[in-house]
């Protein structure tokens, strides 16, 4: 090949590349936060969380061990976590408050203070 | 009889007496007249007769369970059995509402715990006890150790000529009755003029409670809808550890105290935190219910009154207690 024709081909590659990292950087900045949260018998961690009100977020639920739920009535959550599977669950809080939510799905001895709080700000 | 009227046959004692719950089913002297014709043709309908009747609500024994805050294990429940034996009348049923035991994952420790249980409460000298698993019984097997001692989890009788139904919300792992038993409970209803006095109990509120704290029936508004066109629907519960009235429509919702330990007022808390124990008052809070059913004959009037009977002490026996029972006017 001569030289020119793989200096050619280089550029094209690099502006490609460039492109792409421009398009995911955009896709990241405009996507919502995600924040993770770990079921495991009988806790959620983290066990706090921060939310703005208005902020659109996606929680991404996942448990260590059992089924567990999800359940906060006020915020429309009411979900099931199966252990093995990461599910994102799509949320943009309308009302500040401090909002308690529980594991809802019997997990053991100590499932009735299986809980976490969601503190939504102005 | 208007709206206003039936609050007054609404007769809640006042948190200061002593044991649990005791209910009962009589026509007030007001109605009796106008009543009685009711209770016949009532009578035809069901196969029996609606009679006067005082029956008992006892929740949440939880035994097996000793730590803090009730280091005193069983003896609530054991001094509820005492008093339920010094009624100056016997009542004809006690209802008991679920967490019969504590759970822990070590199978032959629970099953032991629903033997102690049904031990104690068999000293009740009342001809006929019925239950409901809670979900400290129920939780971790859905239900199966508890079917082996106690049969059926939901079911209905008639008593009287008043139709109990037991619902279970507590063997599905989510806090539900689920579509079998709410398919089961349309059957069972079929039969019922929509007149018929029905008295449900289960362990968890049938209505949003609290439901931060778990307090909540995730399909009970289905069941109250299936319930909806019925004139005469009280609800007996427990699980909260707390008594609690509340109207939802027509139907009157109570919650009775626990044998083992209480809960605040979750309006007035942000935690779900229980008393501490008090040596000094250890049963405070605990208690007895009273259920006075004070039938009518009327659709839409609530004619159950309740009486929650805090426990006392006296070395968690005697009769102490019983004689303001049978001070009280409301009985
Ligand atoms: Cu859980």
């Amino acid at each position: 090949m001569r030289p020119k024709a793989l200096k050619i081909i280089l550029s094209a590659l690099l502006m490609i590349t460039l492109l792409g990292i421009i398009i995911t950087h955009q896709v990241s900045a405009e996507a919502p936060r995600v924040i993770e949260i770990t079921a495991k018998r009988f806790a959620f961690t983290p066990n706090q969380i921060t939310l703005k009100k208005g902020e659109p977020v996606i929680l991404r639920l996942k448990s260590e061990d059992v089924t567990h739920g999800f359940f906060m009535r006020k915020l429309k959550i009411d979900e099931t976590i199966e252990p093995g599977k990461t599910l994102d669950v799509a949320v943009t809080p309308d009302t500040a408050g401090t909002y308690t939510t529980i594991c809802d799905h019997f997990c053991g001895v100590n499932h009735g203070s299986m809980n976490m709080t969601i503190s939504v700000v102005e | 009889m208007k709206e206003v009227d039936r609050r007054r046959f609404m007769k809640i004692a006042g948190s200061s007496l002593g044991i649990g719950v005791l209910y009962s089913a009589m026509p007030s002297a007001r109605a009796k007249g106008e009543a009685g014709a009711f209770f016949g043709e009532l009578g035809k309908k069901n196969g029996e007769a609606v009679t006067p009747f005082t029956f008992l609500q006892l929740s949440d024994a939880h035994v097996g369970f000793d730590g803090p805050p009730d280091p005193l294990g069983t003896k609530a429940f054991e001094r509820a059995v005492e008093m339920v034996n010094a009624l100056p009348q016997r009542p004809d049923l006690v209802l008991f509402t679920g967490d019969l035991t504590h759970d822990t994952e070590d199978k032959d420790t629970h099953a032991n715990r629903m033997r102690r249980f049904l031990e104690i409460s068999k000293r009740m000298n009342v001809p006929l006890v019925k239950y409901v698993p809670g979900e400290h019984d129920a939780g971790l097997d859905a239900g199966q150790m508890y079917r082996e001692f106690l049969g059926e989890s939901y079911y209905s009788f008639d008593h009287r000529g008043v139709h109990f139904i037991a619902l279970d919300n507590v063997s599905r792992a989510k806090p539900e009755v689920g579509p079998d038993q709410l398919a089961w409970l349309k059957k069972d209803l079929a039969r019922f003029d929509k007149s018929a006095p029905i008295i449900v109990f289960t362990h968890r509120p049938l209505f949003d409670l609290k439901p931060e704290w778990e307090w909540f029936t995730s399909d009970g508004d289905d069941v109250m809808n299936v319930l909806a066109p019925y004139q005469n629907v009280t609800v007996l519960y427990g699980h909260i550890h707390r008594d609690d009235e509340h109207a939802v429509d027509h139907v009157h919702h109570y919650a009775a105290r626990s044998l083992i330990f209480a809960f605040p007022d979750p309006e007035k808390t942000a935690a779900k935190k229980p008393f501490p124990f008090d040596k000094d008052a250890p049963f405070k809070n605990l208690g007895i219910r009273l259920v006075h059913e004070n039938f009518a004959g009327k659709p839409l009037v609530n004619t159950v009154s309740v009486q929650d009977v805090e426990l006392t002490t006296r070395e968690f026996m005697g009769i102490n207690g019983i004689n303001q029972i049978l001070r009280n006017p409301s009985l």
